[in-house]
């Protein structure tokens, strides 16, 4: 061990022995589980793993059950982040002083939390962990809903999206204020890497997952997580609406090296009118009304500029 | 442990599930089969009356391009030395992704309702269809 593991094609990758388990109680769909297979079987390393409260947190922990083949602990809805960076400063400390029983192996310290738990009640713990400099990963699984709870906005919720706290209806199109830009926050803090992925694009996330476990210092990973309760889709469709949302650069994919290079990881050869993103989706139904049909073009002018920021930051490589 | 009975009061305090009897060094290289389970490990639990339709899985038409096992949400799909061996019924809810992302044509995997008789459906399987002009 010690090495990175070896990934060149989807034959290859299959032949990973999954260290999370089946009967958890995931909804049928939920990208959540894809996206953390896709991560565990990145490596052959050993896992220090932690999941804030959440629909990952209270499906795969029901007692007297784990799905986790790896050390795996759950505090609090905010502090997921830094019970992994704490478990990483012990095991740091303890390799200095030569209490480690077995100090050659290496071990991935990886968090995971939703986005409410991360762009909302972890935020100021999260930020505690990227400055402080842990050798840790925090991986977003970024549903843009509260989805564990009944469907509430979170900071995460786009404009015109219905949630239960934001419902469109006569008086209101849903979710008035746009989503933050966690990605950017979290690389000012000066981290080594930060980076957006999403489940459908599994070699971009493997190579993504490779460089944040080998890199020295705190990883911060936004990993787009279709929800088919909230987002209201069938089960079925959970890889199409991951299509449909990294064709139309509703989520583009890029990475932000040391906190200022930023480098756009995939271009798509047809790009998707946002139109069709949003129409694949329950939560998107009433922008298609014609009181608030003008939302769609905000939409679409919304996206054709943060990709246009996108390029010419790529393009600037400062 | 696996006490499905237990009160909310009876519940040990910030109980420890063990995934394994015995070490859990180097599971990362053990397939599923040669893991050494314990009884908390939700593996050994079912999820399958959340189904109502199942995938059926005709080995004839698979080219093992792997896409159900990647996108399959629920360790469901059953691939051992790059090939594709089966569904597993225990963990699998039924939604469908594996049939959507399957490229062949005809499809190497279909859903059918859960009481249909997989021989009955390998052998009644669609014709490939034909591209439209």
């Amino acid at each position: 061990m010690g090495e990175m593991k070896k990934i060149k094609n989807l034959k290859e990758f299959s032949t990973s022995a999954d260290r999370f388990e089946g009967a958890n109680l995931l909804c049928p769909g939920c990208a959540h589980s894809i996206i953390v297979r896709e991560i565990l079987n990145a490596t052959n390393d050993d896992l220090v793993l932690s999941a804030s409260t959440g629909c990952l947190e209270v499906c795969t922990a029901v007692y007297p059950y784990t799905s986790w083949d790896a050390s795996w602990i759950h505090i609090g809805f905010e502090n997921g982040s830094t019970a992994v960076a704490g478990a990483e400063a012990m095991h740091k400390a303890l390799k200095r002083k030569g209490r480690l029983k077995q100090p050659d192996r290496d071990v991935k310290f990886v968090s995971f939390a939703g986005d409410g738990a991360s762009y909302d009640i972890g935020f100021q713990w999260i930020s505690g962990c990227m400055e402080r400099g842990h050798n840790m990963m925090h991986v977003v699984l970024d549903n843009e809903v509260y989805a564990n709870t009944g469907g509430q906005r979170s900071s995460s919720t786009p404009i015109g999206a219905s949630a239960t706290t934001s419902p469109a209806g006569r008086v209101s199109y849903g979710e008035k204020k746009n989503k933050k830009d966690m990605v950017a926050i979290m690389a000012a803090h000066g981290i080594p890497y930060s980076a957006q992925v999403a489940p459908n694009k599994w070699k971009d996330m493997v190579k993504k997952i490779q460089h944040g476990l080998s890199v020295d210092g705190p990883v911060f990973i936004n990993a787009m997580s279709p929800c088919t309760t909230e987002w209201k889709f069938d089960p079925k469709d959970t890889m199409m609406i991951s299509d449909l949302a990294t064709d139309s650069l509703v989520f583009p994919l890029y990475e932000i090296i040391d906190g200022h290079k930023l480098n756009i990881t995939y271009r798509p050869k047809n790009i998707v009118p946002v139109e069709e993103y949003l129409a694949a989706q329950g939560r998107f139904k009433h922008l298609f009304k014609d009181e608030y049909k003008h939302l769609i073009k905000e939409w679409q002018e919304r996206v054709d500029k943060n990709w246009e920021m996108l390029q010419r930051r790529e393009e600037a490589g400062v | 442990m696996a006490d499905n009975t237990m009160g909310w009061d009876e519940f040990e305090i910030g109980a420890m599930l063990r995934s394994f009897d015995g070490p859990i060094s180097d599971v990362a290289l053990k397939p599923q089969e040669e893991r050494n389970y314990s009884q908390n490990n939700s593996f050994t639990a079912s999820v399958a009356d959340w189904r109502i339709e199942k995938p059926i899985y005709n080995k004839d038409y698979c080219i093992d391009c792997q896409f159900c096992w990647i996108y399959c949400p629920d360790i469901s799909i059953i691939s051992r030395d790059k090939k594709m061996i089966g569904v597993d019924y225990d963990h699998c809810k039924g939604c469908g992704i594996c049939v959507e992302v399957c490229p062949t044509n005809p499809k190497s995997l279909l859903m059918y309702p859960e009481q249909e008789d997989e021989e009955a459906a390998i052998a009644a399987w669609p014709e490939k269809e034909e591209k439209e002009k």
